[in-house]
């Protein structure tokens, strides 16, 4: 658990000394998310209508762009390598990367998200909604990502082949996450699609550190 | 499987294929003309869709084949990263791109036969986007098998991302139909019987047999020019 730990911690402290890569990817966010009210129109109630569905768009394209140097680094200075070389599992050490992703971009996304909600006229009940919602989803993004990074390392064009690999595998946590602020407004079942949004979570949980590891030791060959 | 792991030898393969192909082949060009005579013109139009229903002799074998063909990616993927075998990434690097026609004709035919019957090319039903959504990770599965210098990992790659696949499309199939739901539900294998007139439902598998054997036949074929490409490939670096 010491290694889980000084893996994020490293990867934590290399994000702490560059802010300026984690801020770009919130700086996305929010001109992204401003560009859709421009683009549709200033009615507040088409704006309250779609917000949750763009919130989580915006979220899910910011997630996938910080995503396609989580490994490449290690790739190109040879820590990978180490870390395929350590006597500890590969498994440990890919989770340990999607956490810390999660830490630096799920985070901070679904502290923003909120924000953001305020401009499209979001009650202060799906305000919390929004952000749990997204607490509890961007998990996923992160472990998806993190496989779909790992899948593309050392590829051509990676960056765009990153996010056709990912954005359909997303699609469940995309339609429970805005499911969810839906079914807030109109009466349905929160607990429900919230509970559904966890369970993907778990599952990407259990399935992905296996076959992240598997694509770096292949392309560690 | 002791037999499909004697076919796993390319050149055996090649063997293989080039003793069964000719008649494959011929078999499938008799079968589709049958077929079509079948399904255009001996088979009676329906009573409320008239001749459209003719389109899904075509559309319903083609989604069948569009989802088995993510199966046999899977499959192939699996058993290139448990034996290594070599003739499963070539058969995986042709299968992909047929299952990806399959899918796709399985969805044109469907906005066709959808403007006369629901008045609209596509409507954003749970069937139909989850269709689209398997035909996304084909695209997927073709973008990355060909995305490295060395086609070698691309095609580890490509079945690492299979496996996930088939393990998600269960998950993205009941998502997408919690999200939405307007398509009939399935007719032909349920419980109880067949809820398809026979005179429709002959056709029907007769036309699901010829386009298997179509699809087995384009998958085969497209192997063997695989092998070969890679046989030159290594004798240009070679050179």
């Amino acid at each position: 658990m010491s290694g889980f730990a000084a893996l994020v911690g490293r990867d934590l402290r290399l994000v702490w000394r560059r802010p300026g890569d984690v801020a770009v990817v919130l700086a996305f966010f929010v001109v992204a998310t401003t560009l859709f009210p421009l683009g549709i129109g200033p009615e507040a109630n088409v704006l309250a209508r779609i917000a949750a569905g763009v919130l989580w768009c915006a979220a899910l394209f910011s997630a996938l762009l910080s995503l396609d140097r989580l490994f490449a680094a290690d790739f190109e200075d040879g820590t990978l390598d180490l870390l395929l070389l350590a006597p500890w599992p590969l498994e440990l050490a890919a989770l340990a990367k999607c956490c810390a992703h999660w830490i630096v971009t799920g985070l901070p996304l679904a502290a923003l998200a909120p924000v953001l909600g305020v401009a499209f006229g979001l009650g202060p009940e799906v305000l919390q909604a929004l952000a749990v919602t997204l607490l509890v989803g961007t998990p996923t993004l992160s472990l998806i990502g993190g496989l779909a990074a790992a899948l593309t390392l050392g590829a051509r064009k990676s960056g765009a082949l990153l996010a056709l690999l990912a954005l359909p595998l997303c699609v469940p946590t995309l339609i429970f996450g805005a499911g969810a602020i839906e079914a807030l407004a109109t009466g349905g079942d929160f607990g429900a699609h919230l509970a559904v949004l966890a369970a993907l979570a778990l599952v990407a949980l259990a399935t992905t550190p296996w076959a992240i590891a598997a694509a770096l030791r292949q392309a560690g060959e | 499987m002791a037999d499909l792991h004697f076919l796993a030898n390319p050149a055996r393969y090649r063997r293989f294929s080039q003793r069964v192909l000719p008649g494959l082949s011929i078999a499938t060009v008799l079968m589709l003309a049958v077929g079509l005579y079948l399904a255009l013109i001996q088979s009676p139009p329906d009573y409320q869709q008239g001749d459209t229903v003719r389109i899904m002799f075509v559309h319903v074998p083609s989604a069948w084949l569009g989802m088995a063909g993510y199966a046999l990616l899977a499959g192939l993927g699996a058993s290139l990263l448990v034996w290594r075998h070599p003739l499963a990434a070539l058969m995986a690097r042709a299968a992909a791109p047929v299952g990806a026609s399959f899918t796709a004709i399985c969805l044109l035919t469907g906005a066709l036969w959808g403007r006369p019957m629901w008045g609209a090319y596509w409507v954003w039903d749970a069937r139909l986007t989850s269709m689209l959504l398997l035909f996304f990770l084909y695209l997927g599965h073709i973008a990355l098998s060909r995305a490295y210098d060395e086609p070698e990992r691309g095609d580890r790659a490509a079945a690492i991302l299979a496996l996930i696949g088939v393990i998600n499309l269960p998950i993205i199939k009941f998502s997408v139909d919690w999200w939405n739901t307007l398509h009939q539900p399935a007719s032909v294998a349920r419980l109880g019987g067949p809820s398809i007139h026979p005179s429709i439902l002959l056709p029907l598998l007769w036309m699901a047999v010829t386009m298997f054997l179509l699809f087995v036949l384009l998958v085969m074929l497209r192997t063997d020019t695989e092998i070969d490409r890679r046989r030159l490939d290594n004798a240009e670096a070679q050179a």
